[in-house]
């Protein structure tokens, strides 16, 4: 990301929706919300039990965000203790401590009954759906448990209590299960005085239902948690990949740099080979983790292969840099082999002079590749008709294929090379 | 750093970098390697010699930004990855010594790096010029004399860059001013990119070195105020993921 000129100041990090594993009531989410927005607790559980009495919209929402939301140590700071907490005793044994349920908590419990009542009451509905009414409230009864239970396998992780009890937590379970039973038995016998079809299919719609409401968090949680730990699998993955390859490779190189030590020529080999390797590395985009000895399909690539090569083999330093890039075909095979044996003659012949600089650019349908170097020049009409090498490696290449070559003189000494072809189809 | 430094390599261009023209620039260094910090010392550091005066060494932002205001130097060679967030954090810090209108402080990158977003961003943080650490003594001093004058340095890569990140689109420009390069200077870029001199452009395409060096200026100013869409996402697109 270019920084603008002027950089903002770094924003304060987003404070992540958790449902609140301390202190909370049912689910944690009045708790876990009041901390994502700054707010006391109480507002948010006073707007829930609000929307609860809109038709039990708060209910609704209160589930949804208890199903989504995951359980994190977000929320408003826990200001009270655990019902249920672990102490270390003077024995130095962990046990666990009941502590009392404090007022207020027991207080919005109280009135959080007090308004389902009321709105139980207050609810004006025929008496055939009033029969519905008590079995569904205690379906939803056994659901949250459940779905309180749910989370405390998870909450076990964040607060790392010690060992749980089974028995509490199957207690729990079996409690959740006999409460949605009795609830879509209740529907059942109801149903039973009509005698047909469609009351089977409701019952079996509502056992179907209901267990898949028991099942529900579990599966929902399990898929997050897995999710999240796949990511962090494949990150540590590939940090461990790199960290292999560099740390051998360069051990490997400073070891043969200290053997080598008197010979400076493969020295220098070594050190920059070693660099390539760690810049191809570092900063190529991801996926390039090309093999030694894989073929390249694209431009840039071959253009990076043919210098590494030569470099290695006539120790000498060959800068590329390249604009643009498109896939190899043939033509650009055959550019990409005269410019290679343009390289070679610049580090056999001008490699004294300093680095060579290879200079490759894709602009639209025309390939141009340079090849420079800063020795004492050379002269082509000078060259013996013996010696083919420049003539048709190079020129008669390009001429065959369609391309031009020039090779010139630069003013200020060196040789440069010129290789231009036009690629076969445009695509970019 | 490669010890092809005492060759003449041609590249050198004025005789400035022999200091026979007695100028003289005082220059802070900003690197968190210290062999890296030694070695520049002595390769440039001898004042008699070269001109340049070192007048202060830094390995951290802090201490950057401590120094640079102590000291007052004419140039900063500044290293792109430091401690305490970075070359961008120095200039961002540096700002106001940047815009001083009696006597500026000009920042010169100079990086093993070859990221493109690291390269961008420093440039866009307001230095006024790029160069690898590989770069010769003489060409390092000579660079160092060019950013002294208020010109820009581009060491080919970063020329191939920006041609790369200005590379013509159909997509039309927001501001033609700033979000397009001329052809003449897409030609200079393209030379520099192929490793010429300042003094090898100008006589390659008939002009004078100091046109050259306001092709390139302009190019840096456009580099750096440019809000051009495909160049944020020229330099996302390189980025180590």
């Amino acid at each position: 990301m270019p920084a603008a000129a002027v950089q903002p100041e770094a924003p304060q990090p987003l404070r992540k929706l958790y449902r609140s594993g301390e202190g909370r009531l049912l689910g944690g989410v009045a708790r876990g919300l009041a901390g994502h927005l700054g707010l006391p607790v109480i507002w948010v559980r006073l707007v829930f039990i609000g929307l609860f009495m809109a038709n039990g919209l708060g209910a609704l929402l209160y589930a949804a965000f208890w199903f989504f939301v995951p359980l994190g140590v977000g929320g408003v700071g826990a200001e009270r203790p655990h019902t249920v907490t672990t102490e270390t005793g003077a024995d130095g044994r962990r046990k666990l401590v009941v502590r009392k349920v404090d007022k207020g908590q027991l207080l919005a419990f109280v009135a959080m009954v007090s308004v389902a009542m009321v709105f139980v009451s207050t609810v004006d509905i025929s008496n055939s759906a009033r029969a519905y009414l008590w079995p569904t409230l205690l379906v939803g009864a056994g659901v949250a448990l459940v779905w309180r239970q749910a989370d405390n396998a998870r909450r076990a992780r964040w607060m790392a209590v010690g060992r749980r009890r089974r028995t509490l937590q199957l207690a729990r379970a079996a409690a959740g299960v006999v409460l949605v039973g009795a609830g879509v038995t209740g529907i059942f016998v109801l149903q039973g005085s009509v005698q047909d079809l469609g009351s089977v299919l409701q019952a079996a719609l509502a056992v179907f239902v209901g267990i898949a409401l028991l099942a529900g968090p579990y599966l929902v949680r399990m898929t997050q948690d897995l999710s999240e730990e796949r990511l962090m699998r494949i990150r540590a993955q590939e940090r461990a990949e790199v960290a292999a390859h560099v740390h051998d490779s360069v051990l490997h190189t400073l070891t043969l740099i200290q053997r080598n030590a008197e010979n400076v020529n493969e020295v220098r080999r070594l050190a920059r080979a070693q660099e390539r390797d760690l810049r191809t590395w570092l900063y190529k985009p991801e996926g390039t983790g090309k093999e030694e000895g894989e073929e390249p399909d694209t431009l840039a690539d071959a253009v990076r292969k043919a210098a590494a090569e030569v470099e290695d083999k006539h120790g000498v330093p060959i800068e590329v840099v390249v604009v643009g890039d498109c896939p190899l075909d043939e033509k650009l095979t055959a550019q990409m082999q005269a410019a290679r044996e343009a390289m070679v003659n610049a580090a056999k012949y001008g490699g004294e002079g300093g680095a060579v600089q290879v200079f490759a650019e894709v602009e639209g349908t025309t390939v141009f590749v340079s090849v420079r170097d800063r020795g004492p020049g050379f002269d082509l009409d000078s060259v013996p008709a013996d010696r083919m090498g420049v003539r048709e490696s190079i020129i008669g290449r390009m001429q065959r294929h369609g391309g031009t070559a020039r090779l010139r003189a630069v003013p200020d000494g060196g040789t440069e090379v010129e290789l231009e072809m036009e690629r076969a189809e445009k695509t970019s | 750093m490669s010890d092809e430094t005492t060759e003449a390599t041609g590249a050198a261009e004025s005789g400035g970098a022999d200091g026979g023209s007695g100028r003289r620039v005082r220059v802070v260094l900003v690197d968190d390697h210290r062999m890296f910090r030694t070695g520049v010392q002595a390769e440039i550091g001898r004042t008699e010699v070269t001109g340049v005066e070192v007048v202060g060494e830094a390995a951290d932002v802090d201490q950057a930004v401590t120094v640079i205001t102590a000291t007052r130097p004419e140039v900063v060679l500044l290293d792109v990855h430091l401690p305490g967030g970075g070359g961008v954090e120095v200039l961002r810090r540096s700002a106001s010594m940047m815009g001083d209108a009696e006597n500026p402080v000009r920042f010169l990158a100079l990086s093993v790096s070859d990221a493109a977003e690291d390269v961008i961003g420093v440039i866009r943080g307001g230095a006024r010029g790029y160069v690898t650490k590989t770069i010769t003594g003489t060409d390092l001093v000579d660079s160092i004399f060019r950013v002294q004058d208020g010109d820009a340095v581009f060491s080919p890569r970063l020329a191939g860059f920006v041609l790369d990140a200005f590379a013509s689109t159909d997509a039309p420009p927001v501001d033609e001013d700033l979000d397009r390069l001329t052809q003449r200077e897409r030609e200079v870029l393209r030379l520099i990119a192929r490793g010429y001199a300042y003094k090898e452009i100008a006589k390659q395409l008939f002009i004078s070195v100091k046109t050259v060096e306001s092709h390139v200026s302009a190019v840096l100013r456009k580099l750096q105020l440019s809000n051009r869409h495909e160049l944020t996402r020229w330099a996302t697109a390189r980025r180590l993921v």
